[in-house]
Order: structure tokens, then sequence, then C-alpha cells
């Protein structure tokens, strides 16, 4: 892996601003109190950055995810990418799920190629949909249904299929959450090597605090009920990192101390 | 790794030594199971449909020795080719045989068997009432005399059915794709779904009788209507159910409506709407008989009614035989299509 100081690569990535974000979920039923999952959440991303967020299960992540990614609404507050506000779903925003979640009636060609068909333009780029398929190293399983694919492959694909469409800024939610640690690592490495490519502004939930700080350049740490943003850790080692070097280490005892000693 | 390979290293000695001393005799007993006896069990089947066949043959014999024989021959001459095919086929067998003839075999024998034993119950013993119960000769006699007007009647059936159960699977999907989508096309056509859906469309009869102008149309829209009720039900369930991850999943990659509906919504249904298919071809099936019993004057189900009313029983009996082979072929053919329509769901579910 080629080292890049990532300011200076011409950045594919747009910026990201959430502003007072609010979110509020209806009770369920009389009984049940309101749920505050998200309060007065604020934070900005620099286009191209790599920003991980870590946070106990629960704590909004997926939530905040779903209202970046214009699937909800936020009770109140904003948020921007670049100067535009989010009203909605965009391709300009590609969100990988937690679960791959591939269509499973198309194969993995198709799924990858979806978000061509849905914005039609299927013609004109179908030489993209090759270039994903050797990206991910699924060439070979071009005509695969997902049903026939481990877990690591189908989050590559459902990676792909997000990355097809070019977005500004991708989400990541826990993409590498399901994976074994040897896999997990070489997913790491694969999705860095793609980001590193086209430095698309990347937000990446995790519960794996090694990995939030192998990948990123800023780590914000949420905390639970309401979830807002409790510190943001710069990590400024030079890639590619070393997992066992004494900064490496050192910064992760310091994020663990946080997670484990009470918020003052 | 390291830890795989020493879990396998330290298992599979164990289950080795452990085998022979546990069970008698277990590696014999466990590969008889599969391979040898298969195989010879195999070669034998193909000796069942001879022995059958001449079985029936002598039955045959036996039971229309007093009957004329212009009557009976045919049955004879069916019985006496299957019986050449079959010893042909027990001669050619260790040359060429394919798993589907070892497969069909024991179903055949069975099926001549089944002939053998109707034609001893009717003409040999004459345990059932006769007009009412024409042994198999007989039944394949009319089969072969009436062939004319039989074909003829089929092909009315199949022109009246396709019609009626294309047009119920159109509107039916149509509406089932509305009302599984749109929660206000739900709100005013669910409650008319569930009042009119489960009344039995041959219940329409006799308003059909009085409103259409011809008992051809009449019966295509009774037709359409059995289809229409199973198909939009399973089809509107099938698209509400559509999983919210994979809608999600299609608007973050800048999908419209269109591409919502008709390229995650409808494939994700799939499943769901062929059962109503399937449900909505067994209900054009009866609609089908009773309509043409009752007012189209062509077609399998007057044909029966009509030999019916001449207590030409064994008429009745060669119209069923078509009904069956008809409406099997149909039936066949619309699993052909899900099977191939539905390939992505192979190894998801039980196959
Ligand atoms: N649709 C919803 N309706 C009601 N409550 C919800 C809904 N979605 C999420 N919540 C609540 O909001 C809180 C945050 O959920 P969220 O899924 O964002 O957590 P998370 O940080 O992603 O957790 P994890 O790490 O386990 O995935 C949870 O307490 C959850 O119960
Ligand atoms: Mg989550």
């Amino acid at each position: 892996m080629v080292a890049v100081s990532e300011n200076t690569v011409a950045t594919e990535g747009a910026s990201l601003r959430v502003k007072d974000v609010t979110k509020v979920f209806a009770a369920r039923d009389s009984t049940a109190e309101r749920m505050l999952a998200l309060d007065a959440m604020s934070f900005a991303v620099a286009p191209g950055e790599l920003v991980s967020i870590i946070g106990p299960s629960g704590c909004g992540k997926s939530t905040l995810l779903r209202l970046i990614g214009g699937l909800d609404f936020p009770t109140s507050g904003e948020l921007y990418v670049g100067t535009e506000a989010i009203t909605g779903p965009s391709s300009e925003r590609g969100l990988v799920f937690q679960d791959p979640c591939l269509f499973p009636w198309l194969t993995v060609r198709r799924n990858i190629q979806a978000g061509l068909v849905a914005l039609g333009v299927l013609r004109e780029k179908r030489s993209e949909v090759n270039y994903f398929l050797r990206l991910v190293g699924l060439e070979g399983f071009a005509d695969v249904y997902p049903h026939h694919l481990s877990g690591g492959m189908a989050q590559r694909v459902a990676l792909a299929r997000a990355l097809i469409t070019h977005p500004k800024i991708l989400l990541l939610d826990e993409p590498l959450g399901a994976l074994d640690a040897f896999t997990r690592m070489r997913m790491q490495d694969e999705v860095l090597d793609l980001w590193q490519a086209r430095l698309t502004t990347t937000l990446l939930v995790t519960h794996d605090i090694d990995e939030a700080i192998y990948m990123s350049r800023r780590i914000l740490i949420m905390t639970p009920r309401p979830g807002r943003v409790e510190r943001s850790i710069e990590v400024d080692l030079p890639r590619p990192r070393d997992r066992s070097s004494a900064e490496f280490l050192d910064l992760r005892s310091e994020i663990l101390k946080l997670f484990t000693s009470p918020v003052s | 790794m390291l830890f795989a390979g020493n879990k396998v290293n330290e298992v599979a000695p164990l289950k080795e030594s452990a085998q022979p001393s546990n069970v008698v005799e277990p590696p014999t007993g466990a590969q008889k199971k599969h391979e040898p006896p298969a195989e010879k069990r195999r070669w034998q089947i193909f000796f069942t449909v001879p022995l059958a066949t001449a079985t029936a043959l002598a039955l045959h014999w036996l039971a229309s020795r007093q009957e004329p024989p212009g009557e009976t021959h045919l049955y004879t001459y069916l019985l006496s080719g299957l019986l050449v095919v079959s010893i042909v086929a027990v001669a050619l067998q260790s040359l060429w045989s394919s798993d589907w003839m070892r497969g069909a075999c024991p179903l055949i024998a069975a099926a001549v068997l089944f002939l053998a034993g109707w034609e001893m119950a009717t003409s040999g013993f004459r345990w059932l009432p006769m007009p009412y119960f024409p042994g198999p000769a007989a039944v394949l006699q009319s089969l072969v005399t009436d062939r004319d007007i039989l074909f003829d009647s089929t092909c009315h059936s199949l022109l009246l059915l396709l019609c009626g159960y294309a047009l119920g699977v159109a509107v039916g999907l149509f509406s089932g794709v509305c009302i599984g989508w749109s929660r206000q096309v739900r709100y005013w056509g669910m409650p008319l779904l569930k009042i009119v859906g489960p009344i039995p469309a041959t219940a329409w009869i006799p308003l059909a009788m009085v409103l259409s102008p011809s008992a051809m149309v009449s019966a295509m829209a009774l037709i359409a209507l059995a289809v229409w009720f199973p198909v939009t039900m399973l089809t509107a369930s099938g698209v509400s159910n559509t999983r919210a991850a994979y809608l999600d999943v299609a608007r973050t990659l800048g999908a419209g409506r269109a591409f919502l509906i008709f390229r995650v919504a409808i494939p994700a249904a799939l499943p769901s709407i062929f059962i109503g298919l399937f449900m909505g071809l067994g209900a054009s099936f009866l609609t089908l008989v009773v309509a043409e019993t009752v007012g189209v004057k062509s077609g399998l189900g007057w044909y029966v009614s009509w030999a019916q009313g001449w207590a030409e029983y064994r008429k009745v009996y060669a119209a069923l035989l078509i009904m069956a082979a008809f409406f099997s072929t149909i039936m066949t053919a619309l699993f052909k299509v899900r099977d191939r329509v539905l390939v992505w769901q192979k190894g998801v579910i039980k196959w």
C-alpha cells in the first residue's frame, strides 16, 4: 500500500455537516416512553476524510447513518452535503448496511449494476461493472446468485454496489462486523485501497477500536442514550499503520479508558 | 488455520478407532446402504413393467373371453405394445438407460396393475354396477371412437381456460400490486377484496347468464374472477411484505418509484405471486368445468354432461381421462415456468 497524504490527491468526496440533529422515535405504545436516539448531535467531515464512529450498541450509530442516507428524517436539526441540505435518499450517498442485503433474485453482476439501472445509465457505463467486479475480486462469481457467496464476498458485492454510482459520501455501517479476524483485516486493507484510490468521504461505523484506529483519520466516540459525540480523536499515524506499534497501542488504551471509566 | 488443523488431527483418528469396536460391522453396513445394492435394485426394477403388463394381459384375456372382440381389441393392442416396448427396454438397459426410466418404472408398473385391478372389478367379476362402471377396455374404445369430438372439446376448453386465466392473472397482478404498494388503494381495495373475493366464482353464474350477451363471454369472466381473487390476495401480501431493507438499499442507489415497484417489490413478491397463480389455476379448472356444464355448449365439461345424459358412462370416463391429462399438463407447465423464474431460490429454500 502506498502512503498518501490525504489532502493532496484530487477528491471525489464532498464535505458533510451534521448540525444539532435530534432524533426522537415515537413511543411504541402508551406505556413506553419516547425514545431519544440522538440528542443535538453536531460534527463535520471534510471532503475526502475517513472518519470512524465508535460507540456502544444502541447509541444511535445506525440511526445517524440512516439520517445522512436520507432514509429517515431528523426530529430537529439539519444535515448538509457540501452546502445542500439532505432531503431524501440519493445516489450521491452510498450506504452499505451491516447485513449486506443483496437482492437475492439478482446475480452478483446484476446486483452490482443495480445502481446504474436505477439511474438509467447502464448502457453508457456497462464497462464499469466489470471494473468493479475486478476491484472487489469477484470476476469469477459474476453470474452466481448471492445465496452461494460467503459472508465476506457478499459484503464486497454490497460495497461494489454502493460504489458504482460514484457516491460523494460513503456510509459504512459495520460492514466488516460479521467477518472473522483474518478476513476482516484483509477487507480493511481492501476498503482502504478503495478509499485511497478515490478519496470518497467515508463514514465508518464500527464496534472495533483497532479497526477505527487502523482505518481512519479521525474517530468520533459516541455516548449512548441520548446519543451524541462525546469526543473526537485525531489519528495522526502514518499509513500503512502498524497494529502493534507503540503509538497505536497507546491510542488504543486511551480510547479503551474512555469506555471503561465512568463518564464525568 | 493452525487451530483448525489441530482439530482435524485430534478428532479424525478418534472416530476411526471408535467405530469398529462399538459397531459390529460398520464399514460394510454403511457402504452397502449406498453403492452396490442400489445398483442391483435398479437393474431389477426394469423387470417390473413387463411383469405387470403380462399379468394385466392375462387377466384381460380371462375377463374378456365372453365379450365381443371388437369391443376390447384396442386395449389388447395397447397392453401388447407396452409389453413389447418394456421387454425391449429390459434387453437394452444394459447398453443404455436413463435415470428417468429407472424412476418411472415402478410407477408405470403400478399404473398397469391398477388397470388390471379395475378391469377385474368391473368387466371381470362385475362387482360394480355395470353401466356406471365400465372397464378400461370400454373406456379406451370410446376414447378412440369419439376422438374428433373429444379433441374439439379439448380445444374449446383450452381456449376458454387460457383466455379467462390470462385475463384474471393480468387484472389480479395489477390490482394486487396496487393494493400491496399503495396505502390508499389498500384502504379502499382491501374491504372490497375481502367481501367479494371469497364468494366462489360459480355462485355468480345466475347473474352472469343474465348480464352477458354470450355464454362464452360470461364463462370467461367467471374464470377470470375465480383467478383474480387468489392472485390479487397473494400478490398484495407479497408486495407489502417486501423487506424494507431492500427498498432502502434501492433508494440509496437512486431508485425511483418504477424501479422500486418493478425491480424490487415485484421480484421480492414473486414466490408469493406464484402461490397465487397456482391457487388461481385450480380455481379456474373448477370454474371452467362448472361453467361448461351449465351454460357453454362446448368443451369437456359440456361433453361430460352430454354423455351422462345419454347414460354413456364410458364416455364420461374417457372425458375425465382427457381432463386429467389436460389439467395436469397445464399445471406442470406452470411449475416449469416457476422453476425458471425462481431459480435464485434454489438453495435458499427446500427445493
Ligand atoms: N425504528 C425505530 N423505532 C423505535 N426505536 C428505534 C428505531 N430504530 C432505532 N431505535 C432505537 O434507537 C436506538 C439507537 O438505535 P441504533 O440502531 O441507531 O443503534 P446502533 O448504535 O446502531 O446500535 P448497534 O451498534 O447495536 O447497531 C436504539 O435504542 C433503538 O432501540
Ligand atoms: Mg447499528
